[in-house]
């Protein structure tokens, strides 16, 4: 009894807070959009029973995903972020690893604050911290004056409005993210392992790649997760720092949403981001746990 | 229609739950009121006033079409509002409450009945255009004396722009107002709904799409105030700020604002009353208050766009009703033209427009 209720606790949460959401939106995407208040029918009448349910579910379609196959302004959207998000992940990585390892690695007094410093950030505002960034880019910016005043270049560099101020934005957001998991890993890293690795004539280095980096890999694996997934989404960076011809679902959902005023169909939108998101974990997850078992 | 800029501003959420009904709580565009007229309303008739802002129209509908925006006022441009009276967002004001309303201005009304017909749902707050900003100065320096800087042939001609490119050139964001402006500069209609047409305009922005810096609604009026660019596709009162600013910095920029010839639009920004707004009465109050005479003109000198209150032109500043880029001359005004909300499927073709000509895709 008290097992079920420990196991029932988190299936509670995920159907409150991801399954029922999921299903309004679901809803939403395969009704059409109409003009009135909410803007989109058929409407769900529970009152009316049975034969008001059998009638709601008898009015839905797919026809907004056939729409969303049928321009290809879609699916170079998705592309485009997954790309924009998988290189932001690895550069967030590189910046992060070492982050964490240094912090990681420092004197034991000195990490809660190494680790508050790390956080602090945050106590700011994000969309304060977006818009300081449009003023370090821009082309009189701060970086472009500094960089001009050491004589480093001749004229401004047009960062801001350019994919590169987009990959800066994201780094910089989601930073954090990759450092506590990676943090988290290898603190609890045993160094006797390392002292082993050199005795028996590992260089540091090659103790490193051979120990430190597999048994940090779960800390990378939550890190690169933590960053990817929203940034595949992201709609603030791409839209504050980004150009006119930066393409990200993100936006592309906004103007659904708001322009077309088109719920139904930035709910397919939605929908379709979903599942490109939810299925290579779920078959991530299945591997991971295959090899867990095989090892046991 | 002052500025069209992100969803992400940070609209202030009302807290659930019923309102007080000494409150009325205002939903305005940004930067768009005299705040001291803000202290002055409270302190005359004792209700707390709660003012949020927006920057986008759109964010505004999104709000109107989910409901229970709990806003007693709001702030829509007239194509948006004709499209949200048909959705059913609002109420019918209680003229009876209204005694100010003999303040409003016929020149505007017969304008706005076009978009909420016998004015039934809204009042005109204020009103402008959409035209050509440019730093003379330097657009001059680039095309000579001569450069058409009241014409859409600045914008459109790519003889033009190739030159212009060098000092910068920022479009609104804004496919309702863009796409117009390209119709009127081949001289096909700017209200047009026909797909066929409104396609048309793709190649004017193409032949251009090089030499724009940037598409963005907001940004234009620091841009041209400091100098980072030269021309502009603005609205009226924005331009204008950004006229002041320069003349404040004295920095030797100097900024100047047209309708084009051939033909500019028009826009209205209405208040209305949302159909679920939790305190009606107090919402009258509100707009019998900005329609008096002395307030609706501070209004108006404070933020340099016309209004539609014909009793408040005796209390304008001079430099507000003797410019011609807020309160153009009659004949002027015949030159003005208006647009209708496009239907939804025409919407979608607009929009995929737009994307194509901003990212090329």
């Amino acid at each position: 009894m008290r097992k079920a209720l420990v196991i029932a606790i988190p299936y509670l949460w995920l159907l409150a807070l991801f399954l029922v959401p999921f299903l309004i939106v679901l809803k939403i995407s395969l009704s059409d959009s109409v003009l009135a208040i909410p803007p989109y029918a058929p409407k769900l009448d529970l009152s009316e029973g049975w034969g008001g349910l059998m009638r709601f579910v008898s009015e839905l379609d797919f026809e907004n995903f056939a729409f969303l196959a049928s321009d290809n302004l879609y699916w170079k959207a998705y592309l485009s972020s997954l790309r924009i998000a998988v290189i932001a992940t690895f550069l967030t990585l590189l910046v992060g690893y070492p982050i964490a390892y240094a912090m990681a690695r420092a004197p034991e007094e000195w990490r809660p604050t190494l680790l508050m410093l790390v956080i602090l950030p945050f106590w700011t505002s994000f969309l304060i911290r977006v818009y300081s960034w449009m003023g370090i880019l821009s082309s009189e910016g701060y970086l472009n004056q500094l960089l001009l005043k050491l004589g480093l270049i001749s004229e401004p560099l047009t960062i801001l409005n350019t994919n590169i101020a987009v990959f800066i934005g994201i780094v910089y957001t989601y930073l954090p993210f990759m450092i506590l998991p990676i943090y988290a890993a290898l603190e609890k890293l045993d160094g006797s392992l390392l002292e082993a690795a050199e005795d028996l004539g590992c260089s540091r280095t090659s103790a490193f790649w051979l120990v430190t980096l597999p048994l940090s890999r779960s800390g990378i694996i939550a890190g690169c997760f933590l960053v990817f997934i929203p940034s595949i989404g992201e709609f603030v960076i791409p839209s504050l720092l980004g150009g006119s011809d930066t393409l990200m679902i993100g936006k592309v959902l906004w103007e659904e949403f708001f322009s077309n005023r088109d719920w139904p169909v930035a709910s397919a939108v939605a929908v379709i981001l979903l599942l490109i998101l939810i299925i290579p974990i779920i078959l991530f997850q299945r591997n991971e746990q295959r090899q867990r078992e095989a090892d046991s | 229609m002052k500025k069209t800029f992100l969803a992400i501003a940070p609209a202030i959420s009302l807290i659930a739950g019923a309102a007080a009904a000494d409150e009325v709580r205002v939903y305005n565009w940004s930067d768009y009121i005299d705040e001291e007229l803000l202290t002055k309303f409270e302190e005359e008739t004792g209700l707390e006033l709660i003012y949020d802002v927006f920057d986008s129209n759109e964010v505004l509908e999104t709000k109107m079409l989910a409901g229970g925006s709990g806003y007693d006022i709001v702030v829509p441009t007239g194509t948006f509002l004709q499209r949200q009276i048909s959705a059913g967002a609002f109420q019918k004001l209680d003229m009876s409450q209204l005694p100010n309303a003999e303040n409003l201005w016929d020149v505007i009304s017969t304008r706005t009945a076009g978009y909420d017909p016998d004015n039934a749902y809204s009042i005109n707050y204020m009103w402008g255009t959409t035209g050509i900003g440019v730093n003379v100065g330097k657009v001059q320096e680039l095309l000579g004396p001569d450069a058409p800087i009241d014409s859409l042939s600045l914008v459109f001609d790519p003889a033009n722009m190739e030159k212009l490119a060098e000092c910068g050139v920022h479009f609104l964001d804004a496919p309702a107002e863009m796409i117009p402006a390209a119709l009127t500069y081949i001289g096909e209609d700017p209200d047009s709904h026909d797909p066929d047409v409104i396609a048309k305009a793709e190649d004017v922005f193409m032949a251009v799409r090089p030499y724009i810096q940037k598409f963005n609604s907001s940004e234009y009026i620091n841009a041209l105030a400091n100098g980072d660019i030269c021309v502009a596709i603005g609205w009226s009162g924005d331009v204008l700020q950004a006229r002041d600013r320069a003349a404040e910095a004295d920095n030797g920029v100097e900024i100047a604002y047209n309708a084009p010839t051939e033909g500019g639009q028009m826009w209205f920004d209405q208040m209305a009353i949302p159909v679920d707004a939790p305190n009606p009465e107090g919402a009258h109050v509100f707009l019998n208050f900005i329609m008096d005479a002395e307030n609706m003109a501070a209004a108006s000198n404070y933020v340099y766009y016309a209004n539609g209150n014909l009793a408040s032109q005796e209390y304008l500043a001079e430099d507000v009703i003797g410019d011609p880029a807020i309160y153009p001359s009659p004949e002027a005004l015949e030159n003005l033209y208006i647009t209708t909300p496009f239907e939804p499927r025409v919407q979608r073709t607009v929009t995929r427009l737009w994307t194509k000509i901003k990212s090329g895709t």
